[in-house]
């Protein structure tokens, strides 16, 4: 079962066909903003922005319909990859229209109907929807519509009308009423989105804000669930891939007869540098991948993975960015009575969904549908059609659901691969990579060196902040122009974005702390408005984006984790050295309310204990017990959050036990509770296996992390750490993300507890008792 | 290519394929089944998991010709949509998955655990579920479901 079988059979069920909304026009009344739009090269993980396509979303029949049994049918361009956005987007309108869950239909990102909303990632989804605008917004314009044509019916002022599951009556007399489905009957509503419909205060929410429980859950549970992977259309082949044996790699020749005894094989594809196979069953696709002979060139050669970090710093162009510069920097710290200097390091880390990614391609007659479980499905439109030299109103994608993504898997690149192999042998075509293909190939999230120093004055207060970081960028989100992005299109012929050399100039504008390179206590002072959460005022933060041998885009919580860690270790590194607690030192340099409050939440949460770290009783044998605590302001303004780690250190093996995680969260008004949990739950312990074991690594010529032997996710059966959640739940201010927060912390609460009870600082992730060792003994020397 | 016969979640099955097949592929393209999904196709994730005569198996390494005549049950014959086994219910109840491409690793290892063993201590719930893995990292919901289904019975 799927929860929506068929977009469009949806729709005709809601008696409404969206071709006439293609015909609507009307004046922009609701501002869509580009935002994030200034993100930095390589870490963008949008658009975000809802555009104008052939489905208006300034019309308010671009979001809803309402059929004449009172089904509400809403359409998204944010969809469902796990993470419970569908459950909430249900409950939002639910909410809005007065209409209980049952009655409320989602389609998830189709561009045959959904609007354009970009990508879903980047924790905005929430911020997008749930706010005065978009999906929101157009529950509220249509909620004040159905009031207004209920009051022309009944002959009823508004005012005096109250709204009941999905039925409008008379205040004064209740048999004055009448339903949703006979107000609209299945028309359209015919009008723009309308920037003054009330939203319901969060104060008279019934549905909204409840731990209402997954829609799809019961689906999933059973193995009924449709994912992507078990899409079948009629007349489908099977394809798969055969990638470059190395990185680099051209293709020279391919020596078809190799596979000419592979039973079923209809078809061996080349273009350019992409070699595919397609055969009528799955087996006989693998069997031909795996036969077939190809002609390489020698790959490009990569660099010694451990030199890499040293490689990285001298790495030529560069584009660099200031996010703020006081100009005082160097200055300010020649005054400190001490300079703390430290240097951090963070691995590529791989998406390494459950599921090596599968879509399904139609393309034939010069049109092309795609079953995709891209999260970008107007981009993916776009870029399919550039693959395939066809015009983009011919393209379709349909989201399916696949394995969690956790940002940029391979479900553009395979997407763009069923795409290629359909159009070569004008059948339906499902791709299923090999789990090889997926994780030696990726779009890795991006590894990073990070030296920073900290000035302090004789008080022990922060008087200055330097930031200088390096990170290798290749690729990225394709968006609607760059299928070269991936390494499909890259294969293809298309041309990755490159990092072009820019010397980092003044900022000017506003300051942005969307990849939150500027740790929490700068001013983040720009043109005279000061953004940052913090106190310190000489600040410089500046961001080096050098060439990657390797594809690189957004895995969750991009950039903003790998710094995150480098920032609050090295606050703690601060603390210890000024010896001031940990919690209490931070308080001192935050001036941001909503922070100050997650920070203040989580120790009492934890019963924190003020003190210095080390813990004052600490040994160099044995057991050693300690806590440690990291904060940010996920990416400068979307959600807030704070989190501590209890662990035990063996400190004669380095092995490490992690007994307890509190974590603060506040993103706002919190649209479904369970939910929340759910992604602080999930998020701590997937942080917790990236910081403990993940790393890709590599030889001279390829990626050797290609499986679950080789790249290191912690299996089910770990010793799996109590995790406290806090929630606070503020009504009075926008909805925030929330999938991101928890698992930006991990890293930084678990290396500053590792030195709380042993003394000993981790500056590289993963945490790898090995590692935890060397720095064991570097703390006795 | 081979005709042969396979019993999936109760009912008798004849197809036609090369023995050599996965037998994930049969159940996913010849019996349109959505329970077993392709993880790895190494045997080292779970996602394929099946159980065969209550013992829990990777079908994506299991030649389909070596399984004739042993009774095949994938996640949606464990029970229905309706009518879900209670194991399957104490997920719903403790809404443990996020994405759910895992769940027949952990649901039917689980159960295949549970069977044999119907009140394992965490140590050997850890041990069983030891080379099952769930990205989202589920895990707290998960553990707490098992152990919600075992205590129940």
């Amino acid at each position: 079962m799927s929860i929506i079988s068929d977009a469009l059979e949806a729709l005709a069920r809601a008696a409404c066909s969206r071709r006439d909304v293609l015909k609507g026009t009307g004046a922009l009344i609701v501002g869509f903003s580009a935002a994030h739009m200034a993100a930095p090269l390589g870490v963008a993980q949008g658009p975000f922005d809802t555009r104008v396509a052939h489905v208006d979303p300034r019309q308010l029949d671009a979001w809803l319909a309402i059929a004449a049994d009172g089904t509400v049918t809403a359409s998204t361009g944010k969809c469902e990859f796990g993470q419970g956005i569908l459950t909430a987007q249900t409950q939002l309108v639910a909410d809005e229209l007065s209409v209980p869950v049952a009655r409320v239909l989602i389609i998830e990102c189709d561009t045959a109907v959904c609007p354009d909303q970009g990508t879903t990632s980047g924790s905005q989804s929430t911020p997008s929807n749930f706010n005065a605008r978009n999906l929101a917004q157009a529950a509220a314009t249509a909620r004040e519509a159905l009031l207004q044509l209920a009051a022309a019916r009944l002959a009823v002022p508004v005012e005096q009308l109250t709204i009941n599951d999905g039925v409008i009556s008379a205040r004064a007399d209740r048999t004055k009423s009448v339903s949703y489905g006979e107000l609209v009957a299945g028309r359209q509503f015919n009008m723009t989105l309308s920037a003054t419909a009330p939203r319901k205060p969060a104060s008279a929410w019934t549905v909204l804000g409840q731990p209402v429980p997954r829609l799809d859950m019961a689906a999933m549970v059973a193995g009924q669930f449709e994912y992507v992977h078990n899409v079948r259309v009629p007349d489908m082949l099977h394809g798969r891939v055969v990638r470059p044996p190395a990185v680099g790699a051209t293709l020279l020749a391919v020596d078809e007869t190799s596979v000419r005894d592979v039973p079923g094989l209809v078809k061996v594809v080349v273009r350019n540098n992409f070699v595919g196979v397609v055969a009528e069953r799955q087996w006989q696709a693998v069997q031909a991948a795996e036969k077939l002979k190809a002609q390489w060139t020698a790959g490009v050669g990569l660099p010694p993975q451990g030199e890499f970090y040293g490689y990285l710093r001298h790495q030529q162009p560069s584009r660099d960015m200031f996010v703020v510069n006081s100009k005082d920097v160097d200055e300010t710290l020649a005054q400190a009575a001490a300079v703390i200097k430290t240097t951090y390091l963070y691995p590529y880390q791989a998406h390494a969904s459950m599921g090596a990614s599968c879509a399904v391609a139609d393309v034939r007659s010069g049109k092309a549908t795609l079953w995709s479980a891209t999260q970008s499905v107007y981009p993916t439109r776009s870029g399919v059609a550039l693959l395939l030299g066809l015009p983009v109103d011919n393209v379709r994608v349909v989201y399916r659901r696949g394995a969690g993504c956790y940002g940029l898997n391979g479900a553009d690149t395979v997407s763009y691969d069923a795409a290629l192999l359909s159009q070569a042998v004008g059948r339906p075509v499902r791709v299923q990579l090999s789990r090889r293909d997926e994780m030696a190939w990726e779009n890795y999230g991006q590894a990073y060196v990070i030296d920073q120093r900290v000035g302090v004055d004789r008080d022990g207060t922060i008087i200055a902040w330097d930031y200088e970081a390096w990170s290798p960028q290749l690729g990225s989100r394709p968006g609607y122009d760059k299928p070269g992005n991936v390494v499909t299109g890259w294969l293809a012929g298309f041309e990755p974005q490159q990092v072009v050399a820019r010397p980092a100039s003044d900022v000017t504008d506003r300051f942005r702390n969307s990849s939150n390179a500027a740790p929490s206590y700068v001013m983040g002072c720009v043109g005279g408005a000061c953004g940052g959460a913090g106190t310190v005022r000489s600040e410089r933060v500046l961001s080096h984006t050098v060439p990657s041998p390797f594809f690189t885009g957004p895995l969750r919580s991009p950039a903003r984790l790998q710094n995150t860690f480098a920032h609050e270790c090295c606050l703690d590194e601060v603390a210890a050295h000024v010896q001031a607690d940990p919690v209490a030192y931070r308080l001192r340099h935050l001036r941001d309310r909503r922070l100050i409050e997650v920070v203040q939440a989580v120790a009492k949460a934890a019963a924190w204990e003020a003190r210095p770290s080390p813990q004052p009783q600490w040994r160099s044998t044995g057991l050693a017990r300690g806590r440690g605590m990291a904060c940010v302001v996920y990416e400068g303004d979307n959600g807030y959050g704070a989190m501590v780690a209890e662990v035990e250190v063996e400190q004669a093996t380095g092995r490490l036990h992690i007994t307890r995680f509190v974590v603060a969260l506040d993103c706002g008004p919190i649209s479904n509770p369970d939910g929340l949990r759910a992604q602080i739950e999930g998020g701590t312990l997937q942080g917790m296996s990236r910081a403990l074991g993940e790393e890709v690594t590599w030889d001279e010529q390829q990626v050797t992390s290609i499986d679950w032997q080789t790249y290191h996710s912690l299996p089910l059966g770990f010793d799996v750490p109590r995790i406290d959640s806090v929630l606070l739940n503020r009504t009075d201010v926008p909805a925030a993300g929330a999938g991101e927060t928890a698992i930006t912390l991990v890293a930084a609460a678990l290396g500053n507890a590792i030195f709380d009870a042993t003394g000993a600082r981790m500056r590289q992730v993963p945490f790898t008792p090995e590692r935890i060792k060397v720095a064991l003994e570097a703390r006795r020397s | 290519m081979a005709t042969m016969m396979l019993t999936v979640n109760g009912s008798a099955h004849t197809v036609d394929v090369d023995p050599a097949t996965p037998l994930l592929y049969v159940l996913s393209d010849d019996l349109n089944l959505r329970g077993p999904k392709f993880g790895c196709g190494l045997g080292q994730c779970g996602a394929c998991t099946v159980l065969a005569q209550g013992r829990a198996i990777r079908s994506c390494v299991t030649p389909a010709g070596t399984i004739t005549g042993v009774e095949i049950t994938t996640l949606e014959g464990l029970g229905t949509l309706e009518q879900p086994h209670p194991l399957q219910q104490a997920f719903i109840d403790e809404q443990a998955a996020q994405c759910g491409f895992c769940l027949s690793g952990v649901i039917l290892t689980a159960k295949a655990l549970l069977d044999q063993q119907p009140h394992p201590t965490e140590a050997q719930i850890q041990e069983a579920l030891a080379s099952v893995l769930c990205r989202c990292f589920a895990h707290t919901r998960m553990l707490r479901a098992i152990t919600r289904y075992a205590q129940g019975r």
